[in-house]
């Protein structure tokens, strides 16, 4: 009987990851293996053309870049929400502050970074104020280059960082905090030695949502950035529309998929480390009388 | 001398608009003993927090060895504290729990293990060095914390109701170990307990406070045989409180009335006028309980009728609660010492009567409810 309600309840979650997740997934897979097709589309015949064509040096480049990009993106997140997830955690009106987190949720994604052009543009409001304070004649140029995308990047990504870092410190008992200034470490070091060693899931977590969309990025590094922060995801999205390369397009999603799920894996797989073994050395340590008296 | 003395005085402190200590003043001597007893939210830990250096006073001062405190983190206080949840690192064994302090020093790791072991040894946890806290029961627990605050060889270890998560019998067991660990190792212990069995049985000195102001300080003997006011005598141990109107005051020999019960004598120092309303109070064990009225061969004993609306039986002891005359309720213990003898069992309904004596009874102010 439970079991069969179980199944009930999992059964539209099932067909939905079917349906939406598992069959585009295999068409992909499958693409990845055919023939490019002359306008589009792909012949049915096996071929490995489209993962040799992977080491075209410009594929080779920016697969490097994007992971640069990616990594030094969710290093500043991470290192933004932090602060931001324990000052909510701490804080008595938690419900306001999380619901400024939120807030931007509201605004279509597209719309927000279109805000930024408005902002940092060769015409936008930073340079107007810059002109109407005569310290520049010329318009600066802040948009278009890497900086630009990481820091868009980092902007869109914060909320997902915060989240799960907030839930994670809202649970950390802070009288550890207390024992450990007890102890004589200085605020520095009780953060380090023992806030930051109780909250490494949430850290974890809040690291794979950033970093994982933040892989695949394509409207922000498109709108925002220039020649030289050109990602992943806007190759894929060439060879679809323009060199009209499916299957090219295909076996870099997967490589982007599997290297994504294969972190994830690496991450969740990862053995609890054990306590450093102070007794490894010295066995005569544990010489004493079962009842713990000598 | 190990130990430290502390010196607070005239401290406040307010959270918001509420005043948790009102006031508060409490000097310390050297490797005492001393605890700080009162019922929950009195604002016991808020003083621990305050001589830890965790929360600041609104005013007042606080010394430790004569140097004033005020501004010091709570890392450069030569005090550490057993917290009320331990608070021990979920992340390290109970080796690394201990070492903890020696750590943020960079001690040597040949150091760290000799002295860890030690303290170890002390709390007899040695065999659990490499566990996990979570691994662990609750008295190991609370040792480990014991052990961590005490290998810093601090001055002052303040201790927040550190047996209040264990059962009555490890309880006991623990109490006398940390008396064990104060003499051998002199420093002094401030203690925080809303017990007042733990308290009066190890302190050397208590302080009973209520609703965050300090209401008496004084030795266990002191506090329980001469309460200063009525909240004391009823916080500690059980009392009887009659209200007496003074009839007469002879240097310390009383002569008062309650109503309903006749004349009372009392023998206890008094300001109170003749005329005047006090609150004589009367522990129970110091009453006798008798099925035949009593002599009193001129003597100041004061005798009550009535009858037994409730015996509790308790083992060593029976409780007796009597009715009397008026309907007031008093408490009497009876010990069963030589019950063998065959004095006459005292039962349910019987009639009897009540004697005490007038030097066992105490006046007490009637401020501090
Ligand atoms: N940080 C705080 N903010 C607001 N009020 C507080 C704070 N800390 C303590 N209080 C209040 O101060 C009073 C005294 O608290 P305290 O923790 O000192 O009590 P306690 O005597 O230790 O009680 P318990 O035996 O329950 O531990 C309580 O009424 C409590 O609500
Ligand atoms: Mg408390």
């Amino acid at each position: 009987m439970r079991k069969q309600v179980g199944l009930l309840y999992t059964l539209p979650q099932i067909l939905w990851l079917v349906v939406f997740f598992a069959a585009p997934l295999c068409i992909i897979v499958m693409y990845s293996f055919l023939k490019k097709g002359l306008y589009g589309g792909v012949e049915l015949q096996f071929s490995l053309e489209a993962y040799t064509a992977m080491a075209n040096p410009n594929i080779v480049l920016v697969t490097w870049r994007t992971l640069k990009i990616s990594i030094i993106a969710t290093v500043l997140t991470l290192l933004i929400a932090l602060p931001c997830g324990y000052s909510i955690a701490r804080s008595k009106n938690q419900a306001i502050r999380l619901f400024l987190v939120i807030v931007p949720f509201w605004t279509n994604f597209l719309v927000r970074i279109y805000a930024w052009i408005a902002i940092m543009g060769n015409e936008g409001f930073l340079n107007d104020i810059l002109r109407a304070l005569r310290l520049t004649t010329e318009s600066v140029q802040f948009l278009y280059n890497q900086a630009a995308v990481i820091l868009v990047l980092v902007y869109m990504y914060l909320p997902y960082a915060i989240l799960p870092l907030f839930s994670t410190i809202d649970k950390f008992d802070f009288t550890l905090l207390d024992a450990a200034r007890d102890l004589g470490a200085t605020r520095f070091q009780s953060y380090v030695r023992v806030l930051l060693p109780n909250i490494k899931g949430g850290l974890v977590t809040a690291g794979l949502f950033t970093f994982v969309p933040i892989f695949g990025a394509y409207a922000v590094p498109l709108l925002i950035g220039g020649k030289d922060s050109y990602m992943l995801g806007n190759i894929i999205a060439d060879q679809l529309t323009k060199t009209r390369n499916w299957p090219l397009a295909s076996s870099i999603s997967m490589t982007v998929t599997v290297l994504t799920t294969g972190l994830v894996f690496l991450i969740a797989m990862r053995k609890p480390r054990e306590q450093k073994q102070v007794f490894d050395a010295d066995p005569a340590f544990l010489q004493v009388a079962p009842d713990g008296k000598r | 001398m190990k130990g430290a003395d502390v010196n607070i005085e005239g401290v406040s402190k307010f959270f918001g608009s509420f005043q948790a200590l009102k006031n508060v003043s409490l000097s310390i001597s050297k490797g005492e003993f001393f605890s700080l007893l009162g019922p929950s939210g009195c604002g016991k830990t808020t003083v621990l927090r305050l001589i830890g250096g965790f929360e600041d006073p609104d005013s007042g001062s606080i010394a430790i060895d004569g140097k004033s405190v005020a501004g010091l983190p709570p890392d450069k206080r030569r005090c550490n504290t057993v917290f009320q949840s331990y608070a021990l690192f979920p992340h390290l064994s109970v080796f690394e729990n201990v070492a903890f302090p020696l750590r943020i020093r960079k001690v040597p790791q040949q150091l760290v293990r000799e002295k860890v072991m030690h303290y170890l040894s002390l709390v007899q946890l040695e065999m659990h060095a490499p566990k996990k806290p979570s691994q662990l029961s609750g008295g190991q627990r609370q040792r480990v914390a014991i052990a961590r605050a005490l290998i810093n060889e601090p001055s002052i270890l303040l201790l927040d109701e550190p047996l209040s998560a264990l059962d009555a019998k490890l309880r006991q067991h623990m109490l006398m170990e940390l008396d064990t660990i104060h003499d051998k190792v002199g420093i002094t212990f401030i203690y925080v307990t809303h017990d007042q069995q733990e308290a009066l049985s190890v302190s050397d000195r208590i302080a009973v406070m209520n609703m965050g102001e300090v209401l008496q300080i004084g030795t266990p003997r002191q506090i329980y045989e001469n309460p200063a006011t009525e909240f004391v005598a009823r916080f500690i141990g059980e009392t009887n409180v009659f209200n007496l109107k003074i009839i007469s005051v002879d240097g310390t020999k009383i002569r008062g009335e309650t109503e309903g019960l006749g004349s009372m004598f009392v023998d206890d120092e008094t300001d109170a006028k003749p005329g005047e309303m006090v609150l004589a109070t009367i522990r129970p064990e110091k009453i006798r309980i008798s099925t035949e009225i009593p002599e009193t061969n001129g003597g100041r004993i004061n005798i009550l009728h009535g009858f037994v609306a409730e015996p509790i039986y308790s083992g060593f002891q029976t409780k007796y609660v009597v009715q009397l005359d008026t309907g007031m309720l008093v408490t009497v213990y009876r010990q069963h010492a030589n019950w063998s003898e065959g004095i006459p069992d005292i039962e349910w309904k019987d009639e009897v009567y009540l004697s005490f004596s007038a030097a066992d009874m105490v006046i007490v102010e009637t401020q501090g409810q």
